[in-house]
């Protein structure tokens, strides 16, 4: 029995519908997150098994796409958990339902 | 790769990481999830490993385990009045219908699709393929990934300062 | 020779048993799996073992350095005091409390001991005694390394106790400010050696005759201080300090549990020290003489002895405070870091491009780096604003104000 390019494609897009759940369904700011940080692993995940089985004259492009992806998603974690605990500050709730109102 | 030690290696850290990942969705409490997360972050690191990626999988557990998780405390300890139930919102029903038609669609294309496979093993050695890759092919986005690592910094920083530190000059 | 008793190279043992297994039958991967085992077991064993024995060194040092005894009750000049410690910790009740969660309790003294045991396993004991031969070991040591912020705040967080939470927090502030210094001090040395595999590195240290830490000052005071931290030690052991913070994130555990923690407080010690051994002080080489020698004793008496400066550093030096702690990090460790990465990336640039000799490079670039060292220190502290005290006390002078002391001239006569 041998795994291939399929096996991981499937448990990528699994993760990424997960991901996917949490970020829509999560009532709390820190549970979207986790959605989102899933989703950016599952597509990763992708790149890297694409980069190891499929055919291309630079096979580590997809190394170089993961890396940039971390990258960027650090920066975005950085600022969207800076966001809500200002949001905290100001409307003393970090659940995504209540914070309904573009002004107040 | 047909070898047992990868096979097993495959079906053993794609069950952790898919059950944990399922579980963050499922548990009651908000810091039993994001150490569920992390226990997925660390099954797709080493799944990186059996794809030999060896760089990009020591460089996931550094940031992801390591700081993104941190991140993640952080903002649940600096909110303490914040709801910890990890509760779902009212979107519950459709959000699950859409994530299952996701990967119903993404299986399908997956499965079907004659993918161009090439026959060459593993990767020897990729840091040094990627570093070169860095700053040859793709210098443009690696300098510009750092200006906004420095303004994501920055921008955390100036949000999250109180405001009286301003008013007293 | 590669006979099973040239203990110059344990794998030779090891590999007479693995070709006898395969010559009883076994089929292929059993060899395979018996190696990492014994490999696992080896470094499991040495590092509990060492652990026992370097609680009886570190109680006595420190002791004398002190002016006291140190422990000396149990056993003859209380060498069985390590045992005691051990029985007294198994035997005394792991209390859960009440509101504590569970789970999380019970599983953060695994969480911090796991990444200090998988430190060990890319560094190289001997010629070929490596439990896993990494092309990534330099990034993989920081990498598990971070993995102690997490289970630091799991340890904290399921205490249910405000003060084992703000030690946590304050724990976890002070690793990730020196996570950044630890990978800025490793990148000199993987920019000088051209790889990140710990073999590799050594191979170098041995092929130019010259251990890293002459070409290196900046990069290894910088690394000996974030380990310092690392290790939640003294100077550095906020976690710790009865006075302040009862026993910070590890307040609530006690019995097993608590032993845990002090095992990998030891742990990491070693594990640090062994990182610094292999990257700066030439691993198991020793300029040629371990062909005689086993490589693997080298190695040990490097690392003890190198342990000895951080037992010197907890007998010595004063406590530091959390926010010292912090600026030290931030204002101080990291802009000459950066310089230190600046100035080595220029140096290897010059002798690439330059094709300069190693006989003539190596010691131009010791000398560079040594003064730079020097020079990068003294001025940034000059200009922080650290600079010579102004008031220097010339000698302490009783006068008739019983302890009043008089800095600068004599004290006035009566």
């Amino acid at each position: 029995m041998s795994v291939g390019l399929e096996h991981y494609l499937v448990v990528g897009a699994v993760l990424f519908a997960v991901g996917l759940y949490l970020a829509l369904a999560k009532r709390n700011f820190v549970g979207v997150l986790m959605g989102i940080e899933l989703m950016f692993n599952a597509v990763n995940l992708t790149f890297v098994s694409f980069s190891r089985f499929a055919e291309s004259p630079n096979p580590l492009d997809g190394h170089v796409f993961v890396i940039f992806v971390i990258t960027v998603s650090a920066a975005e974690a950085a600022t969207a958990l800076a966001l809500a605990v200002l949001l905290y500050r100001v409307k003393d709730t970090i659940s995504v339902d209540e914070i309904d109102m573009l002004r107040w | 790769m047909d070898d047992a030690g990868t096979v097993i290696a495959f079906w053993v850290l794609s069950a952790a990481t898919i059950s944990s990942a399922a579980a963050t969705a499922a548990v009651r409490n908000l810091i039993h999830a994001v150490v569920l997360l992390v226990v997925s972050f660390m099954g797709v690191a080493g799944l990186y490993i059996t794809l030999s990626a060896d760089f990009v999988a020591v460089t996931q557990i550094l940031i992801y385990a390591g700081a993104i998780s941190v991140l993640m405390v952080f903002a649940i300890v600096l909110t303490p009045r914040g709801e910890r139930g990890n509760a779902e919102g009212f979107l519950r029903l459709p959000a699950l219908l859409l994530a299952g038609l996701v990967a119903v669609t993404l299986i399908f294309v997956a499965v079907d699709t004659e993918w161009v496979i090439s026959d060459r093993p593993g990767f020897q050695e990729t840091a040094s393929v990627i570093g070169e890759a860095l700053l040859d092919r793709y210098v443009l986005p690696f300098e510009i990934a750092s200006v906004l690592l420095l303004v994501a910094m920055l921008g955390a920083i100036v949000l999250v300062r109180p405001d009286s530190a301003m008013e007293d000059e | 020779m590669t006979e099973w008793y040239d203990f110059r190279d344990i794998g030779n043992a090891v590999g007479a048993l693995l070709d006898q297994i395969r010559d009883w039958g076994a089929p292929d991967w059993v060899p395979y799996v018996a190696a990492t085992l014994i490999g696992i077991v080896g470094i499991l064993l040495w590092a509990v073992l060492s652990v026992l024995a370097f609680i009886w060194i570190e109680r006595r040092v420190v002791g004398l350095m002190q002016n006291r005894i140190g422990p000396n009750r149990v056993g003859p000049q209380g060498l069985l005091q390590p045992v005691a410690d051990a029985i007294k910790l198994l035997l005394k009740e792991a209390i859960t409390t009440t509101n504590a969660d569970r789970y999380m309790f019970w599983l953060a003294p695994i969480l911090v001991f796991i990444p200090t045991i998988v430190v060990f396993a890319p560094i190289p004991f001997g010629e070929e005694m490596v439990l896993a031969d990494l092309n990534v070991g330099v990034l993989f040591l920081i990498a598990i390394a971070s993995i102690n912020t997490l289970a630091v705040f799991i340890a904290g967080w399921s205490s249910n106790n405000k003060y084992a939470l703000l030690g946590a927090m304050r724990t976890i502030a002070m690793l990730i400010s020196y996570e950044i210094i630890q990978v800025l001090a490793l990148l000199g040395v993987v920019l000088f050696v051209g790889s990140m595999r710990l073999g590799d590195i050594i191979g170098w240290q041995l092929d130019h005759d010259v251990w890293l830490i002459v070409l290196q000052p900046v990069a290894v005071l910088c690394y000996i201080i974030a380990g310092a931290v690392e290790m939640n030690r003294s100077p550095m052991d906020i976690a710790e300090a009865e006075s302040e913070i009862v026993a910070g994130y590890h307040t609530e555990y006690g019995g097993i549990k608590f032993g845990f923690f002090y095992q990998a407080e030891y742990l990491a010690g070693f594990a640090i020290t062994a990182v610094v051994v292999t990257l700066y002080l030439g691993g198991y080489t020793l300029f040629g003489l371990e062909q005689w020698v086993p490589g693997w004793l080298i190695f040990l008496g490097k690392l003890y002895g190198f342990f000895f400066t951080y037992i010197w550093f907890r007998g010595t030096l004063p406590r530091l405070r959390i926010d010292q702690l912090m600026a030290f990090a931030w204002k101080f460790l990291l802009p000459i870091s950066i310089l230190n990465v600046l100035l080595v990336g220029s140096e290897v640039l010059l002798w690439k491009e330059a094709g300069l000799e190693s006989q003539l490079a190596i010691p131009l670039f010791a000398v560079i780096n040594g003064a730079f060292a020097v020079a990068v220190v003294v001025g940034w502290a000059t200009a922080l604003g650290h600079s010579a005290p102004r008031h220097t006390a010339h000698r302490a002078i009783l006068t008739q104000e019983v302890g009043a002391i008089f800095y600068g001239e004599a004290a006035p006569r009566p």
